[in-house]
């Protein structure tokens, strides 16, 4: 079967001032649809690089990246631009719509579909149920906490129902219990929607909650991909250790408690 | 104390000058606004970035903004009698504000825009926002309050400017000062009209500041 996103032999360097930078390095690897997929490594990585890439927020080098069978590069920028509906994206900061309340910020990308204002207010408020923020809807950002604001945009994220979920670093200026409860929310999103979720993260804590597969990525090169147990159990390459080991104090203790044991299970 | 027949003039002069100010910054903006959208999507860092527009208008707005404003004045001249008809009075002082405005404006615009942080162009971006759509919704209504602070700005900036107009027959409260003030020695008429000039940007400023700030949600209230 066709997997769902593919990338084949993807290259990105930069040719900044002081010489060219090649992020991510003739990378190639599969998503199957409905997986929860955890890209690791540390600060520099390459790991940003590639999943803007998957929304061609950064055009490759050179390589190729098929969602569903399509091949995202040769589309055209309108056919881009439809496509890109399909794939949402949140991030570490957020970037939500300063100056519009939070329901107008999650009617946004349905004002882009082109929904008319009245079923999209009923979406929105639907959604910022879903995400418990319904008594927010006339509040503007800058009244709400960060794990509010990632909730907000979670909710628009979700108003163009998408089948991908790209997120970079989104609970990483989150703190620990906030941290969990998106994390959750998330896992909800995919089992409830089926939306497959590429997460970044430098936590592994995080990526033993709820991923299911992960990519390790070392100076722009992947070293080691595979189901998360697996990789976490037996690493196979150095820089997979490393992380792995290193693993220090867990950030999301209670969470992760009850999954280290199924991975202790799992190994014994 | 002034007469009737001054105090007429005194208000005829301020309204001279306010129409002179506020439809110079219309056009201004009609001219400066798109300008600067452009000058920012343009650039390097924006959204459709392209160097030969770019250096293009770049060029253009500094070239203008180097001419000192009465030599423009008096360059213009054949280009205010085609479209006023004239080239003496408010009416005919409005063409050499708005090209002197107009790039002013135009770098006002762009610098606002450029303050929209990245992150939410970006995340617009992702979810397939059209260039329009970002410009719109994203650009100009992220930047709403800088833009009015720029309104602000503008209006004071070309204030003083139409007061020098006045020196060149420009009339307004500018020719009022010079005619009686330096031709005449009638410094009390001179002083009154700075004191009204200084009025009338203090209010406008109020205004513009006001509601910048009433429009702004990024604080909380
Ligand atoms: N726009 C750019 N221009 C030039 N170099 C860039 C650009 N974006 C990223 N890089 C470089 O590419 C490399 C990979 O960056 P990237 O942001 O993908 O790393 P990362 O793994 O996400 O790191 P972090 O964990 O710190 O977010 C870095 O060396 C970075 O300096
Ligand atoms: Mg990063």
């Amino acid at each position: 079967m066709e997997p769902f996103i593919r990338v084949e032999n993807l290259c990105k360097t930069f040719f900044a001032k002081n010489g060219r930078v090649e992020a991510v390095k003739d990378i190639s690897f599969e998503i199957g649809k409905g997986d929860i997929f955890g890209i690791i490594g540390l600060s520099g990585a390459g790991k940003s690089t590639l999943v803007r890439c998957l929304n061609l927020l950064e055009r490759p080098s050179s390589g190729k990246i098929y969602v569903d069978g399509r091949s995202l590069t040769d589309l055209s920028e309108r056919e881009l631009r439809r496509a890109r509906q399909n794939i949402g994206m949140i991030f570490q900061h957020f970037n939500l719509l300063m100056q519009r309340n939070v329901l107008d910020n999650v009617c946004f990308p349905l004002e882009i579909a082109g929904v008319k204002k009245r079923a999209a207010r009923k979406h929105a408020m639907e959604l910022l149920e879903t995400v418990e923020l319904s008594e927010k809807a006339k509040a503007y950002p800058a009244q709400l906490s960060g794990g509010q604001k990632q909730r907000v945009a979670i909710a628009r994220v979700l108003a163009a129902n998408p089948d991908i979920l790209l997120c970079d670093e989104a609970t990483s200026a989150l703190d620990p219990r906030t941290t969990k409860s998106i994390l959750e929310l998330l896992k909800e999103i995919n089992l409830r929607y089926g939306i497959t979720i590429v997460v970044i993260t430098h936590e592994m804590a995080v990526v033993r909650e709820i991923c299911t597969h992960v990519a390790v990525l070392e100076n722009g090169r992947l070293e080691e991909t595979g189901a998360v147990k697996d990789v976490f159990c037996s690493p196979k390459t150095e820089a997979a250790k490393r992380l792995v080991m290193n693993d220090g104090p867990d950030i999301v203790t209670a969470a992760v408690d009850e999954n280290t044991k199924e991975v202790e299970d799992f190994a014994g | 104390m002034p007469d009737s027949a001054t105090l007429i003039m005194l208000l005829e002069g301020t309204c001279a000058t306010l129409y002179m100010t506020l439809v110079s910054t219309l056009f201004g903006y009609v001219l400066g606004l798109p300008m600067g959208i452009v000058l920012a999507v343009t650039d390097r860092e924006g959204i459709k970035p392209n160097k030969f527009v770019y250096k293009l208008l770049d060029f253009f707005s500094n070239i203008i903004r180097s001419i000192p404003f009465l030599i423009l004045l008096i360059l213009v001249i054949p280009l205010t009698k085609a479209i006023v008809g004239k080239s003496y009075g408010s009416s005919a002082t409005v063409v050499p504000l708005v090209i002197a405005a107009a790039p002013f404006i135009a770098r006002m615009v762009e610098a606002s825009l450029k303050e929209v942080d990245k992150g939410v162009v970006e995340a617009a971006q992702s979810m397939g926002a059209g260039m329009f759509t970002i410009i719109y919704k994203v650009l100009l209504a992220e930047a709403r309050t800088s833009l009015l602070v720029g309104v602000t700005i503008a209006v004071g900036t070309i204030l003083g400017y139409s007061a020098m107009a006045g020196a060149v027959g420009g009339g307004g409260l500018g020719d009022i000062a010079v005619r009686y003030g330096y031709h005449r020695y009638q410094s009390d008429i001179m002083i009154i009209t700075i004191v009204i000039l200084v009025v009338l940007v203090q209010i406008l400023q109020g205004i513009g500041m006001l509601l910048s700030k009433r429009l702004d949600r990024r604080v909380n209230k």
